[in-house]
């Protein structure tokens, strides 16, 4: 293998792994701050002890997130040197910013929470968390601020070699920003209900949960499906608006994302399934439902959809048809952005699906939810579901980049740090999938040890019992 | 040279200071686990000191790396490529570190030893290997034309670049055990101001003999004498004050002075590089300079004006923090998170 795989190999595995905790922890830090805010509206105790107990469970998934994000920042210096040579003038500002404006809330005040149950006045505490919210939501919009440069290239100019920053704004009013935005942080609070009513779920299954755990459980089930339902169905719709907007503003990704080689007729079919054959250009097994990509794609039952050859031919006009002496094909890995996207859209569906026959199943007039134990199950694997579909949702964005790394302006192969060797990129792969694959061993066990405690029985980080000593002098 | 490529290249040192002050001390108190802590009740009490805290200082470390990247573009694509290997590991000890806090605290009381244990291994590689790559850096790498390095091993680990490592395993060690002694109560306050007495005098035989390895491997000293002299000079005086301290049981003035030590060695390798951003074994004109590594002054403007919009509320809420954890944690530490059956 040549260093290009390697580090792309590197690039995805980090990520994904990266991915499973950012809106793990962005959607649990959600749910905390909800349950935390109804406790101190309503005083009500049990509130509390939800909060606690989540909690717990979200610090988890957040201290797995830092520290695999830290795999990022230093990985574009590492695997894609003239990447951030390139780019550095554009791509550092956000990432700095990220890390200025971000992370120092999320982890100051993520502290400040952890330690203060009971020691500061309950709106202060309330405050913390939120803050801790705020954080997380601001660093999505840096860097998906950074990638959606990489996507959609914007107030820049190309001098000495490099892109050159000309307007700060243009990145920040970049719609595709705000379409990725809206969909992932959407997304990562589907995941925070969906992971809520999921692993209650498992609780409730279990035999041993008493009564008193069964009446804060249900509280939990009910907030983690109106979570579910609303948020998917507001990624559902954002998702949709991304699609139109991609339809005109990366053709190749929307026309591989849909299978389609040659243009179609008008109105377009769309193809529910099929398997690409990538050597001659065509679609085998497929089934197609007439007129329903014009709809997707232009809200009208007419138009058709550009193909890819159609489009590859184009770009190869504008781009050349070697880049740097590498013979370029602009053709992105056709089966991956299909499937990832069936995968996605499929499992989103579910998420409605699932989350509103609960919500029904738990209606105080009629609750059966919890002697129906198939649909408990139902729910219970559904846990897993998100981080599925938010994998492929990326895999659409980032193979369907290829073969740039900022589109239009820089490819994969040009990024690459030229000075790494093979056998350094294969040694730190060996290292890290190593270490994610314990990590993940690990956090799986300690989630399981998390959720045998009883959360009527929750305390928090008991840091005031263990001052015995009142302020000293000579301390701070 | 430009007012805000200068501007930034102190920030840059600024940012790795405050990493080194306040991360220092997580990365003594993580190494003191395994070492100073006799059992795992004095383990949770040592690591409740920096437990609300230690994340927002690694950010100080995120923000120089963030920071690097947008001001320098061709400075950090130099030195994260060439020095592969080497972050790497740092990497595996931040990362080990880092989860190590918050799953010693889910994990049953049984194996929290393992966490201790991870949490002391990546306290010490991180520490060790910053030293032996900004160490190796003063003095100059293999850069080609292109600006990629192309280092062997004895580039990166010769003697020099191990006495720095160590040397910064022991400042950060003397840093944390001088934020123990001042943070806790009872028996292993005495024990971390003894040991501190003990180490400072290994400290110094360090520091003696990187001052010579300075004059004769690195430029330093011709490129800046006045600048090395005072920043080197400001080294031994903190670390003299933190020992004088320590022995005084002025545990606030030994804090401060081992965290000035680090600062002032930051400020040293940040004199003596100027106007350098990475010297190049291979020629002068081979190396990395402010001038011609840093980003526009369109992005450094932006960059300015958001670090002066946002900095103070950092500095104060990050005060703030310290301000509300300003009490001694004391045994018996209750163990946190657990469920009281």
């Amino acid at each position: 293998m040549d260093i290009v795989d390697l580090a792309r190999f590197q690039f995805a595995m980090t990520t994904v792994f990266h991915f499973f905790f950012v809106p793990f922890s962005i959607g649990t830090a959600f749910v905390v701050a909800i349950l935390e805010t109804v406790y101190v509206r309503t005083k009500d105790e049990a509130y509390k002890k939800l909060a606690k107990f989540w909690g717990n469970i979200f610090l988890l998934s957040f201290a797995v997130g830092v520290v695999t994000g830290l795999i990022q920042e230093f990985q574009f210096g590492m695997n894609w040197s003239d990447y951030s040579r390139f780019m550095g003038d554009i791509f550092g500002a956000p990432l700095a910013l990220e890390a200025l404006l971000s992370f120092f809330i999320e982890s100051t005040f993520i502290g400040l929470w952890m330690f203060t149950w009971d020691r500061v006045k309950k709106g202060t505490h309330l405050f913390f968390m939120w803050m801790v919210c705020f954080g997380t939501l601001t660093s999505a919009l840096w860097i998906l601020a950074a990638n959606s440069f990489m996507q959609h290239p914007v107030g820049y100019a190309i001098k000495g070699g490099r892109a050159e920053m000309v307007d700060f704004f243009a990145l920040l009013t970049n719609p595709q920003l705000w379409f990725e935005y809206g969909h992932v942080i959407l997304a990562a609070l589907t995941m925070g209900g969906v992971i809520l009513a999921g692993l209650t779920a498992f609780q409730m299954l279990k035999k041993d949960t008493t009564k008193e755990a069964k009446v804060l459980y249900k509280k939990s089930m009910r907030l983690g499906l109106w979570m579910a339902m609303i948020f998917s169905v507001g990624t559902i719709l954002v998702g949709d608006f991304q699609m139109k907007y991609l339809v005109t503003e990366q053709p190749m990704k929307f026309a591989a994302t849909e299978a389609i080689y040659e243009t179609t007729e008008d109105p377009a079919p769309w193809t529910a399934v099929g398997i690409a054959d990538t050597k001659n250009h065509t679609v085998k097994y497929k089934v197609d439902i007439p007129v329903l990509l014009s709809l997707l794609s232009y809200n009208k039952p007419s138009g058709s959809v550009k193909g890819m050859d159609e489009i590859n031919a184009e770009m190869k006009e504008k781009y050349g048809t070697t880049i740097d002496g590498t013979k370029m094909d602009y053709i992105p890995p056709v089966n991956t952005l299909f499937w990832s996207f069936r995968v996605m859209a499929g499992f989103g569906a579910w998420i409605i699906l699932v989350s509103f026959v609960g919500l029904l199943m738990t209606r105080k007039k009629k609750e059966t939810l919890y002697q129906r134990r198939w649909m408990l199950w139902a729910l219970a694997l559904t846990t897993f579901v998100p981080f599925i579909a938010n994998t492929a949702g990326w895999f659409i964005t980032e193979f369907g980049r290829y073969p740039w790394t900022v589109y239009g302006l820089f490819t994969i192969q040009q990024s690459v740090s030229p000075n790494v060797s093979a056998t350094s990129l294969l040694i730190s792969n060996i290292v890290y999938f190593t270490l994610f694959t314990t990590l993940a061993i690990v956090m799986i066990g300690l989630v399981k040890r998390q959720l045998r405690n009883d959360p009527t029985q929750m305390q928090g980080h008991g840091y005031a019992q263990k001052i015995l000593d009142p302020f000293d002098k000579g301390a701070f | 040279m430009s007012f805000l490529q200068i501007l930034w290249f102190i920030l840059i040192g600024v940012l790795f200071a405050g990493f080194f002050f306040l991360d220092g001390f997580d990365f003594g108190v993580g190494m003191a686990t395994r070492s100073l802590a006799h059992n795992e009740d004095e383990r949770s009490q040592i690591i409740e000191t920096i437990g609300p805290v230690w994340d927002g200082n690694e950010v100080w470390l995120i923000t120089a790396g963030g920071a690097m990247f947008a001001s320098f573009p061709y400075w950090y694509a130099t030195l994260f490529s060439g020095y592969y290997l080497i972050l790497l590991m740092i990497l595996v000890g931040l990362i080990i570190r880092g989860v190590s806090f918050e799953f010693r605290t889910a994990s049953d009381p049984k194996k929290q030893h393992i966490w201790s244990t991870a949490l002391a291994a990546g306290s010490l590689i991180v520490p060790f290997f910053l030293g032996v790559m900004f160490v190796s850096m003063i003095q100059g790498m293999p850069i080609d034309a292109n600006g990629n390095m192309n280092a062997g091993f004895f580039d990166y680990f010769n003697v020099m670049s191990i006495v720095g490592g160590v040397a910064l395993v022991l400042l950060t060690y003397l840093h944390g055990l001088n934020y123990i002694a001042l943070k806790t109560l009872g028996d292993i306050r005495e024990r971390a101001r003894n040991y501190a007495e003990f180490l400072y005098w290994i400290l110094y035989v360090g520091l003696v003999v990187f001052a010579v390895l300075l004059f004769f491997q690195t430029d330093f000293f011709q490129v800046r004498p006045i600048g090395t002299l005072i920043t080197v000079l400001l080294i031994v005086i903190f670390a003299v004050l933190g020992h004088v301290a320590t022995f005084k049981g002025n545990e606030m003035l030994a804090f401060i002075s081992s965290g000035l030590t680090m600062v002032s060695l930051v400020a040293m390798i940040f004199v003596g590089m100027f106007p350098r951003v990475m010297i190049s074994s291979l020629g002068d004109k081979y190396d990395l300079l402010i001038q011609n590594a840093s980003s526009t002054s369109y992005t450094l403007t932006v960059m300015t004006i958001a670090t002066i919009c946002l900095l103070p509320f950092v500095l104060a809420y990050t005060i703030w923090s310290y301000w509300i954890f300003r009490k001694r944690i004391a045994l018996p530490v209750v163990h946190t998170a657990e469920v009281v059956k």
